[in-house]
Order: structure tokens, then sequence, then C-alpha cells
């Protein structure tokens, strides 16, 4: 088993003819992702690769292909529209790789994706990887092993590093789960930690948070009333600069600084284990897997 | 993108938000004239992309031009937060009878937009939130429909309670806030204060904003605001190839791909013993030319002592950060030892490259941030 994809989920690339898209169609497709149509308007009837039909509008993947997710590679001015496409397409997971989104779209859309009962991964993240199965999105696929860790980060490059240490020591993932660096995203560490809690093959997790906003702290607070696995985090940022921070509403509404001491308190209080670097996290899983 | 307090006034005044007149002058003799002008008592402040100008000694009241020259004076050339100020505001002192506060924010827990007003404005904001919060008023704005009037409303009689003149003023300009907030794509503004003057008028004596810097494609207008001279120079620079580098004190340069990992990174440097002399970010898909402007942008930092390279090749490919070490050094003289870990995508032929330049790589995070850390100390 795995989070939200699977080996039989049927994906759908917006943006399969761009650089980005086309690129990391063909790596998902050799990963073993069940890619069923792409879409750039003005371009259907073509096929991408002589195998994948491309078509006009996310409606017509999802009429004629039966599409039931979608990866989105668009540009940045046109990405938010693409994700309520998809959601008012009949798409239920979508994951959005485009960075660079005005903020006050993805408000909208994030909306707009809740109002349709659909799921929305990212934006401005690497995607998911379930190990073995399906790849939605740009997360490298020789990193990874099927096995009993959930991953789920805030970062792009930090996941890969921690993904590939897991890996090294033995440690397969069941799903990773980029959820994006974004002020604005659709899933939450929360909503991954309460399906890793939900499914069989996960027998621990990994929260990569770093610095800014409260989501690790109030993540550490979900792990304490609701999850029976164990859970390691893991914050980038302690040497981070406060910064030339201009206003205050941002800690007034928060109550709170968003630093890396903050967040690695808060998991502490919850009986939450705080790998202090990368390396750290593999010895720490090795002995919940064994506790 | 932060801007300037009389930028972001500007903006206000286009919205139809009352704000008091001012200039900006760049030299004493030019606020002494506009002083003159005015010719009541009048307030110099320093126009300067950071919080905390008034603690710093940067907002300074007049009574006569010749006192407003002397406080450009003091003002101009000073230094806050790191930066320097080049630009002082002129603006007529007011007769204040009260001040209050005024907020607009994207909140990420929410994921909407919160309006918050105090009727204690004018002081540290933040204090007011942390000893007494029942004196914070919020409204959460769907997105769907925007703010809506009944909410300006309640905000404007949480500030004036029982005097429906000026809660009907405040409620106005907290309407024509939001617009300007959603119109110029800014992710914060604040009034602080929101004043109210001897004969009732309520106006907007300061004003900050910052703007989603995503926004700035669809605003040409306000992309034009950016004030380069204001900025470190090595960040203006970054920012032109994409790269993101904030200036630190430490003696260990860093270059990394993604935001995450040279955060995880300069931690490393940190618990090796050692101090990050930067963040820098050089992003997705990197070029050797992005390279070769980090290292330009490390190495013009005489603090750094020693260089470390760390990649985690995903999309960014790792020979294409080799052949822009390569081609970097070929043009810049190295005086301090680099330390190079490459890991993944192309991860072979990077390696290849660096030793036919007579480089070596690793493959160890650890293994590399304590080299680069010793190798800080020589």
């Amino acid at each position: 088993m795995s989070i939200f994809a699977d080996n039989s989920t049927r994906v759908v690339v917006q943006g399969i003819t761009g650089r980005d898209g086309s690129f990391h169609t063909r790596q998902m497709i050799e990963y073993g992702t069940q890619v069923v149509a792409g879409v750039t308007p003005g371009k259907g009837g073509q096929r991408f690769d002589d195998r994948v039909p491309v078509f006009d509008s996310v409606e017509e993947a999802v009429h004629e292909e039966g599409a039931s997710t979608s990866v989105i590679y668009v540009p940045a001015a046109f990405a938010a529209a693409a994700v309520c496409e998809a959601a008012d397409s009949g798409i239920k997971l979508i994951v959005c790789i485009s960075e660079g989104i005005p903020v006050l779209d993805m408000l909208k859309a994030v909306r707009y994706v809740e109002d349709n009962g659909a799921r929305l991964i990212g934006p401005n993240c690497p995607g998911m990887i379930s190990p073995g199965q399906t790849k939605l999105g740009i997360i490298p696929g020789q990193i990874v092993e099927p096995g009993p860790v959930g991953v789920v980060s805030r970062s792009g490059t930090l996941t890969y590093e921690v993904v590939w240490k897991l890996t090294s020591a033995g440690f397969g993932q069941s799903s990773c789960v980029g959820i994006g660096g974004d002020p604005v995203i659709g899933t939450s560490f929360i909503d991954c930690l309460a399906a890793f809690e939900q499914d069989p093959q996960t027998e621990a997790i990994v929260l990569i948070g770093e610095i800014g906003g409260t989501d690790e702290q109030n993540a550490a607070r979900f792990i304490k009333e609701n999850l029976s696995k164990p859970v390691v985090g893991f914050v980038a940022g302690q040497t981070a600069p406060p910064g030339r921070r201009m206003g205050h509403a941002g800690a007034i509404i928060s109550g709170s600084s968003g630093t890396a001491e903050e967040k690695i308190a808060t998991f502490r209080e919850n009986d939450v284990e705080v790998a202090e670097r990368p390396v750290d996290v593999p010895g720490i899983i090795a002995g919940a897997l064994n506790g | 993108m932060n801007i300037h307090e009389y930028q972001a006034k500007e903006i206000f005044r286009r919205h139809g938000i009352t704000v008091p007149p001012g200039e900006v002058a760049t030299t004493p003799e030019a606020a002494e004239e506009i002083a003159r002008d005015y010719g009541v008592r009048v307030v110099v402040k320093a126009q300067v992309l950071a919080g905390g100008r008034g603690k710093a000694g940067g907002v300074k009241l007049a009574t006569t031009p010749e006192e407003a020259r002397d406080a450009a004076e003091k003002i101009l050339g000073m230094e806050i937060k790191g930066l320097t100020v080049t630009k002082v505001l002129v603006t007529p002192a007011e007769d204040i009878a009260h001040e209050a506060y005024v907020g607009a924010i994207v909140d990420r827990s929410s994921g909407a937009v919160v309006l918050m007003v105090s009727p204690e404005g004018g002081i540290d904001i933040e204090e007011v939130a942390a000893k007494t919060p029942e004196l914070i008023y919020k409204e959460t704005v769907d997105p769907r429909y925007g703010l809506l009037t009944h909410q300006a409303q309640r905000l404007g009689y949480k500030l004036y309670a029982g005097d429906a003149a000026r809660a009907r003023q405040a409620a106005d300009i907290i309407q024509k806030l939001y617009t300007s907030m959603v119109d110029s794509g800014a992710s914060l503004i604040e009034i602080n204060p929101l004043i109210t003057t001897q004969s009732g008028e309520v106006k907007a004596i300061d004003a900050k904003m910052n703007i989603d810097d995503n926004e700035l494609f669809r605003h040409k207008e306000i992309a034009g605001l950016r004030d380069v001279e204001s900025e470190a120079k090595e960040e203006v620079a970054a920012r032109a190839k994409d790269l993101t580098y904030i200036k630190l004190d430490g003696q260990v340069g860093c270059c990394v791909n993604g935001a995450g990992l040279a955060m995880a990174t300069m931690d490393l440097v940190k618990y090796y013993g050692g101090e990050p002399a930067n963040f820098l970010d050089i992003g997705g898909s990197s070029s050797p030319e992005k390279v070769v402007t980090a290292l330009q942008i490390i190495t013009s930092d005489t603090a750094v002592r020693s260089i470390l390279f760390n990649i985690f090749g995903g999309i960014t490919r790792c020979d294409d950060v080799a052949n822009g070490i390569v081609e970097a050094t070929k043009e810049i003289e190295l005086k301090v030892p680099i330390t190079i870990r490459l890991t993944g995508t192309n991860e072979d032929e990077a390696v290849k490259i660096l030793e036919e330049a007579g480089f070596s790589a690793m493959t160890d995070m650890d293994e590399a941030v304590k080299t680069a850390v010793e190798l800080a100390k020589n």
C-alpha cells in the first residue's frame, strides 16, 4: 500500500509539451507511472512521444482516457487556472509542481479544489512518489526503495537527501510526499500524517520541516493526539538569519516567530523525537522500528 | 519585495485612502526646501526597507526648515539593520488625538487574507498582541467574496466604538486597503498608526507594504518601484541570475541547490564548529553561468575562508554545476580552498569533469561540511 496514489493511478499531465513537462513526463513513464493523457490547449489531437494522446482540455482527458489524477507543469501565470480546471473536470488528486504562483491566486484555487472534493498537493513542490508503484512529479526514482517509512516534507532537495540516507541505510519508503514551501498550499503535514496512520504499509514516519509559519507546531500537537506510529522530525534553518522583517501582522496572527528553535521545542514537548542532522534520521528510525 | 513608505502611500492615494502630503529628499538642503514650502512643523522620516526606523533614530520632528535640514543631515547615511539610508520623506506633522493599528496579511494557516485592527496603535503592536490580545480584532476574508461591507464596518466600530463618524471613516479606509492589497498583489500591508486628528479626521500617517514577488510579472508599474540602491549589492546581482543570496557573518561560503538543503547545510556548518558566510540557493535547472555568478558573489566576500558546494542532483544536473565551477575558476582566481560535494543526476560525469580540471569531489554531505569547516580554520 501507499498513500494518495498507487500503480493503478491514471495520470494526465497538464503542460505535457512544455520543456519541464515533457522531460519529467518521460521520467514518470520510465518509472512506471500510468500517464494516460496530456493536456496542452491548442495541441489537442497530437501524440506525445508517439504514444500519449494530447487534449485541449482536462475534461476530454478524463472523459476519453479515464484520468483521475493530474500533474501540473504549466508556467506560474497559468498554474492556478490549471489547478481549477483539473478540479472542475473531476480530477481527485492534483499535484502542482509549478513554482512562482501568486499567493492571492492560490487562495482562490485552494478553496475551489476543496469545494470540488479534490485533493491538491503543492504548489511549488517536488510532488510525490510511492516507490515501486508510481511517481507523480520530479522526485528522482533512483533514490527510493519500497519499504515501511512514510516521508513528508516542505522541501525539495533536502527531502532527496534524507530519503537517500534512508534508502542507503536499508529503510525503504511507503510514500514520499513533498507538500511544497509556499505560504498557501493544498495538502498539509497533518493530512499526510493522518493518511500514513491509516496506511498498513507505513510503520514509521519522517517529517521534514523548515523555518516559517506554524505548520510544524500544529503537526506536533496532532501527532501526540492522533498517531500511534512513531514520527521523527527534522527542522532546517537553525542558523537562518532573522531577516529585515518589515511588518508585524504575521507574528500577531500566528503568535509565533516561526523559528527552528520554537518548532524543535514544540516537537519535543509533544514527544516527537527530533534528528539534529539529516544523517541521524535513519538511526532514529531503526530504533523506532525495532522498539 | 518590500517598498518604501512614500511608495506605499502613493498607492494608498490612488485608492482614495487619506494620507498626508509628503516629498522625498536625498540631501539636507532639499529637505530644508520642502519644509520651507510646507511652512509648518514637519517630520523627517528615513526611507529604508527595514522595520524599527523610529527606535533607530530614523524619524525626527522639525519645527523650522533649518531643523529639518539638520534632521535630514543626521538621518541620511545612517545605517539601519545594515542598510544605508539614502532618502528621507518630509511630511507635515499632524495634531494627533488618537493612534490605531490596521494590518492585512495573507495568513498561512487559514489560507485567507486576514484583516486586523487595534485601538492601541502607534506602539509596538506585537507587544499589544502578546499582553492584551483582546485588543486585537480580526476578520478573515473568504477569497470567493472578498472583504464584505459588514466586515469592514465591524472593524471600524471595534476601533472607534460610540463614534459613528470615525468608525465610518475607518471602515472606508479598511475597505480601500483591502482593494489596494488585491490590486497591487501585496501579501502584507500595515498602517501603524492610523491616526485621528484633533479635528476628527482619520488618516494613515505610515504605510508598510510587501508585494508578492510572484505578482510582479503582471504589475509592471509596481515592479518598477524596486529600489536597488537600497538593497545589498550582492543580493541584487544574485537576483539578476535567479539566485537567492543572503549575506551572513561567518567564514564558510556555501553554495547549495534548494532552500531547504541550503539551510540544512548551514546548520551542519554550525554543528561542526564553523559559521556559514551566507545562504545561497542556486535553484533548480542550474546552468553553468549561474554557478559562475554564485562563485563571483561568494568570493567577493572577503570574510570567506573556505568555499563549500553541496549539490543533490535532481532537476539540477551535477555535470552542469561541475562545468560551472571549472568555468568560474578560469575567470576568478580562488584564494581560498573549495570543497565540492555532488550526488545524484549525472554524478559520474561531474566527477570526471572536476578531476580533469584538478579538483576532487565528495559524495557525503557530512564529510564535505566537516572538511570545509576545518579548511576555514587555517
